[in-house]
């Protein structure tokens, strides 16, 4: 079988120079039709690859691509019926609104047909390898396609491969992974600017007799499959769970860190999002102004008794302020940031109790406070309360005694609750006792206005929130300890970084440690470097573990970055 | 302002009155068992109430009150949520229990120590002795209260404790309660009522045998939320009382809510509260819906442009058009030939709903009894039909008309009863006619009866024979049958008279049973916008939601957002292009692939100028849009950080998996 690469791949590289012309060409020219002659493209690149590679090494990997290449036949078959089931699910999860076949699921499943295509000829004639070939490259076009066209179970083989391969083209060659990339991305382009040209005339030349054969007799699977489309809709629940059963899911293996992106901090992230333009201000201006006119009627409901929830997309913060300043001004009001983390319903009944009602005494439950405030409320019918309340569902405020405890509150004749709530599961809060004590008033109000304040405190992946500060309080532990002690948390820092792409890198061993330690002229014995370690550890500069032989080991808990930088800003210095 | 405030007490009274009435034949039972109370069994109620659980909490609280004023002054509601434990139940019982005492005994200072010294040490022995010390005080205090007391509860004042929500009292805090206080039976009369949302099965799932043989349990059912609904619909909706009328849809939404997301009366009650408000708020001539006796005053108060205002409505357009020139010259232009106009068109409109109730309660006569009930069984699906348009008109009451006439003789003279007594306890003047008419025919009932019999008892054996048959189809063929051989023969008197008293009811409906929107103004007193209701009772946010996010196009109305296939186009808000792409993928995103996607599609939207210089690496400004973007579904909780794998994020919405 290898052989049989060897000669296909040899085959392929002779045709290959032409292959990089038409990867040009398709950079300019766009069109549908050209995503199967990419197909062809990446096909010849990975071939490429494959010969440059060890063939030992790709043994290892054929046994696995063939195990998906089975796989894939069993799905294959169902490929077209996913298509059609995956609307329904989307009918499901789209919560009743009309399905409207949109433009992209459109050309989305143009382009799930194409590759589709070609492997059904493929298999039927041709041994295994050439039949691993064009599926391979429909994989690869899925995968950067993945995006707008993947649908249902197909993406769990699918999305596998791309990873191999680019990983592969990463190793050889810079030049061919950007070149690939390239293609893929700007079948990207293609799809969102939707340009329909046509296709280079260089492109026959590379057609091949099985791709010949596919696009001269397209398989009538397609119709068949249609016809399924109702049988399969019932199996949608079933679907559902096969998919969560399976513990592993298979996605592609790329990380930021790959990306050579730095990643960005909070303030500069503010910076940059205060540079970029809100898009459509006017039209949510007019938003705004539309709910700002229903200020009076909350003003009168709120009155009757009733609460009032605001709901829908876009930041409700705003739009609340300006209902507090320019209704409330002359009236007691409280306003409770839901979002702040370290929110609870304490400091809300806290805030009540002490700076409403001027009580300063302190409460052995939540529930006798609210008694409490519930008696005072009572006693003196002249007092008023207008409570606040921005993201009503945020994290703090969402248990079950919370929401009690805050309906109770609400259910008072004279407090007055306005909240937002962002969630899509908030009303799942909720169960019918305390619906009716809360008495809601709903209210869309979508405003499309981004989340700053909200977000701002959210523990986000892609915003680096502990990075500048462990590195600022890094270089300031360090700056005040002697030059040893500074060189001995250097070595460490040094041998995790060249320990970095292990990942079963458990720490330094103590005895390791000590031995370098000694050979750099920094501790003279034992006790001196513990000493030093308990230092580090009480600034919580390094992190020790037992391994399973009770060997201590060493560890620093910052991320590779942090610590390359620390160690480059140590290098300056010195 | 002032009418929706009367109205929502008035409405509130109601209901309460209701409860107490459904309630007072089980008061009643409670003083019976004090006389017949064992030893070691304490008497209990399980009270099983439906699961519209948000409108116990007036039950229960109309129950105490009557338990208060007839039974005994020391009465305790307890909930599941406010006693986690046996010591908070005991706390909250005391407190409740020496709260009331002193209520009861208008506070005196010396009491009000002692209670709060009893709250540090709760237990059931310091229970007992200050329920000796009540009544030994009440008995040397005012012995003629005393024997008043007695002789309405045969020995000493019971306690009652009430268990609002049984099922949500953790099991072991209820055994316990009950052994402890079967063990102090003797001392203290002590009555349990349980609230019961499921069925009474619960009692002996949740407690054990040895537990539950100390109670001795007598079951009450309530009434079902239906039936409360009926009633409250009687009495708000059918009645001329209240100026103030819902419109078909709104009825029917409200009514679809009840039945089919929480059978909550409090939220019907909560539903047409809102409707008020609305209406008055919304509908500035909603001024002039009122009482009978205000409409002159409001009506010449009226200022030139609420004159206006009324001739846009489109029913008085249409009363407009059909008046002669002149009075269509004077109607649109001279303010005081219009008040009177309307002056008198309210005051029709009045006399219409008096006379539409009556003809209503009648029609209902007729139809609920009916096989198969073609108008349907309960009065407001009637109310519905005859609001939504003519109802001689549709199809089922043709059928209706059908079936009535084959009724029976005895059903006909009942029903024929049941009407007069209707229009007679109607204060509209317009039935006397009605009644006279119906009178007579039931005099010529009898005197059939005395001539005719037998002829009659033919018929009526035949008829009977039809009525078994209670399929509709057979019911109809046989009809046919009939019809066509009645052709041939000649009617019998009775069937005459039958097709006579059919005749008539169908033509008081015609007359009466005019649907509301063919009534000029009736934009006054009908509030008919059923959307604002919805949007405020039935809220869909995740519908709001999606659409925003799908379509933004329906809010931000930019043509650039506008595309034709109803997807998003790439230049839609950060959020939806992020939203959208997140859709296609499976239960775990990697952050790298999404940014990727992201930026490509963005920097498509900018142009085409950015694309060749910033393909490859992403743009620190689109970088940061992204990062928003992601955070901003993260908030709304389409995603998850993930620690799975590294840098991906979990979808937590399926539909894509």
């Amino acid at each position: 079988m290898s052989r049989a690469a060897g000669q296909r791949g040899g085959a392929r590289e002779v045709k290959f120079v032409p292959d990089e012309e038409v990867l040009r060409h398709i950079a300019d020219d766009a069109g549908v039709k050209v995503q199967r002659d990419k197909t062809r493209v990446t096909v010849s690149v990975n071939k490429f690859v494959k010969t440059l590679e060890d063939i030992s090494d790709d043994e290892a990997h054929e046994v696995l691509e063939e195990k998906n290449y089975v796989a894939a036949l069993g799905v294959c078959a169902q490929d077209e019926l996913g298509n059609g089931s995956s609307v329904s699910g989307d009918e499901v999860y789209s919560f009743q609104t009309p399905k409207r076949s949109s433009r992209m699921i459109e050309l989305a499943s143009e382009l799930a047909q194409t590759p589709g295509r070609s492997i059904a000829p493929d298999r039927s004639e041709c041994p295994e390898k050439t039949a691993q070939t064009p599926q391979r490259s429909s994989n690869f076009l899925w995968a950067e396609t993945a995006w707008k066209c993947t649908r249902s179970k197909k993406k769990e083989f699918v999305s596998t491969t791309p990873y191999r391969l680019r990983k592969r083209l990463a190793a050889p060659d810079q030049y061919l992974e950007s070149e690939s990339e390239y293609s893929a991305s700007c079948s990207e382009e293609e799809e969102e600017e939707e340009d329909q040209k046509e296709v280079s005339t260089a492109l026959p030349a590379q057609k091949t007799p099985a791709e010949t054969k596919a696009a001269s007799t397209p398989p009538p699977r397609n119709n068949l499959a249609r016809k399924h489309k109702e049988d399969k809709m019932s199996n949608l629940v079933e679907e559902y769970f096969e998919a969560h059963s399976s513990s592993k899911v298979l996605t592609s293996d790329r990380t930021l860190q790959k990306l050579r992106k730095r990643r960005l901090n909070q303030e500069t992230l503010h910076d940059l999002l205060r540079k970029a333009p809100l898009a459509y201000a006017a039209e949510i201006k007019e938003l705004n102004q539309q709910h700002e006119s229903l200020f009076s009627k909350w003003v009168l409901q709120l009155h009757l008794g009733f609460n009032i929830v605001l709901y829908g997309l876009g930041s409700k913060r705003d739009l609340l302020e300006k209902f507090r300043t320019s209704v409330l001004q002359d009236s007691v009001h409280l306003v409770v940031n839901g979002y702040f983390p370290s929110i609870t319903v304490r400091s809300i009944l806290n805030s009540i109790t002490e700076e409403v009602l001027d009580h300063a005494g302190t409460f052995r439950s939540p529930l006798d406070q609210l008694e409490f405030i519930n008696k005072r409320f009572k006693e003196d019918s002249s007092l008023e309360l207008y409570v606040l309340i921005h993201n009503l569902d945020s994290q703090m405020l969402r248990g079950e005694r919370s929401q009690q405890i805050l309906a109770q509150l609400s259910s008072l004749p004279s407090v007055y609750l306005i909240a937002s709530i962002d969630h899509i599961n908030a009303p799942l809060m909720w169960d019918q006792a305390k619906l009716s004590l809360y008495n809601w008033l709903w209210y869309e109000t979508t405003t499309f206005s981004p989340y700053v304040e909200e977000t701002s405190y959210e523990n986000s992946l892609l915003v680096q929130q502990s990075g500048s500060l462990a590195l600022s309080s890094l270089t300031h532990v360090l700056r005040s300890l002697t030059l040893n002690a500074r060189g001995i948390f250097r070595l460490l820092a040094q041998y995790q970084l060249e320990n970095k792409d292990n990942p079963s890198y458990p720490g330094l061993s103590f005895q390791d440690f000590y031995q370098q330690c000694r050979e750099a002229f920094l501790v003279n014995s034992d006790l001196t470097l513990r000493a030093q370690l308990t230092e580090f550890r009480d600034h919580k500069l390094i992190r020790t573990k037992r391994g399973a032989d009770g060997v201590e080991y060493l560890l620093i808990p910052v991320d590779d970055t942090t610590l390359t930088d620390f160690l480059e800003k140590e290098d300056e210095d010195v | 302002q002032q009418i929706q405030e009367d109205l929502n007490k008035q409405l509130f009274d109601n209901l309460v009155n209701f409860l107490r009435q459904s309630h007072s034949e089980f008061q009643k039972k409670t003083t019976e068992w004090t006389c017949r109370m064992k030893s070691r069994e304490i008497p209990t109620a399980a009270l099983v109430l439906g699961v519209n659980v948000t409108d116990h909490d007036l039950t229960f609280r109309s129950i105490s009150e009557v338990l208060q004023s007839n039974v005994t002054p020391y009465i305790a509601l307890l909930e599941g949520k406010d006693c986690p434990g046996i010591k908070n139940l005991m706390q909250k019982l005391m407190g409740q229990l020496m709260n009331c005492y002193i209520d009861v005994d208008s506070v005196e200072d010396e009491d009000y120590v002692q209670v709060s010294q009893n709250r540090v040490r709760c237990s059931m022995t310091s229970l007992i002795n200050w329920y000796k010390s009540v009544t030994k005080k009440t008995d040397s205090e005012t012995p003629s209260r005393k024997r008043a007391s007695s002789s309405r509860h045969c020995q000493s004042p019971l306690v009652v404790v009430i268990f609002k929500d049984m099922e949500s009292f953790t099991t072991k805090v209820l055994q316990d309660f009950i052994v402890i206080s079967s063990q102090h039976i003797h001392e203290l009369p002590l009555v349990l009522i349980f609230g019961i949302a499921t069925s009474p099965m619960i009692i002996h799932s949740l407690l054990p045998h040895s537990v539950s043989s100390l109670l001795c349990i007598e079951l009450f059912q309530s009434l079902s939320c239906k039936e409360h609904l009926s009633t409250l619909i009687d009495k708000l909706l059918l009645t001329g009382q209240f100026p103030f009328k819902l419109g078909e849809k709104v009825l029917r939404v409200l009514i679809n809510i009840f039945l089919y997301h929480d059978l909550s009366v409090q939220n019907f009650i909560k539903g047409f509260q809102i409707c008020v408000v609305e209406h008055f708020y919304s509908q500035p001539l909603s001024i002039l819906c009122c009482q009978l006796e205000d409409i002159k005053k409001r009506v010449n108060a009226l200022g030139h442009d609420q004159c206006e205002n009324i001739r846009r409505l489109p029913s008085f357009r249409r009363y407009v058009e059909n008046q002669v020139s002149e009075k269509q010259i004077a109607l649109l232009t001279a303010d005081d030939f219009l008040k009177e106009a309307v002056q008198k068109l309210l005051e029709d409109l009045h006399v219409y709903h008096e006379n539409y109730v009556s003809v209503l309660r009648c029609l209902h006569v007729f139809t609920s009894s009916l096989p198969k009930y073609p108008l349907g069984k309960q009065i407001r699906e009637l109310h519905c039909a005859c609001l939504e348009n003519r109802v001689w008109e549709i199809e089922e009451y043709e059928s209706s008309l059908q079936l009535a006439r084959m009724l029976n003789k005895s059903d006909l003279v009942t029903m024929l009863q049941q009407c007069v007594e209707i229009f007679v306890s109607s204060s509209g003047t317009e039935f006397d006619k009605t009644v006279e008419k119906l009178k007579e025919f039931l005099t010529q009932f009898q005197q059939l009866e005395a001539e005719a019999f037998q002829e009659q008892d033919v018929s009526v054996s035949s008829q009977k024979e039809l009525q078994k048959k209670t399929d509709l189809y057979h019911l109809q063929k046989t009809l046919l049958e009939l019809k066509e051989s009645r052709r041939s023969k000649k009617l019998t008197k009775f069937e005459m008279l039958r097709f006579e008293v059919v005749d008539y009811i169908d033509s008081l409906v015609r007359k009466y049973l005019v649907p509301a929107d063919h009534k000029t103004l009736h934009e006054i007193m009908y509030f008919n916008t059923a959307s604002v209701l919805r949007e405020h009772m039935n809220a869909a946010p995740r519908i709001a939601l999606h659409t925003a996010l799908n379509n933004p196009y329906c809010y931000l109305k930019n043509q650039a957002l506008k595309s034709d296939g109803g997807g998003i186009s790439n230049k839609a808000p950060d959020i939806c292009i992020a939203y959208r792409l997140h859709l296609e993928c499976g239960r775990l995103i990697n952050l790298v692939d999404w940014l990727e996607a992201f930026s490509t599609v963005v920097t498509a939207a900018e142009g085409p100028s950015a694309d060749a210089a910033s393909s490859d690496q992403v743009d620190d400004v689109v970088h940061a849009r992204f990062i928003r973007a992601v955070s901003e579904l993260e908030l709304l909780g389409f995603i998850k950080p993930s620690k799975q794998k590294t840098d991906h994020v979990a979808r937590l919405t399926w539909g894509g998996c």
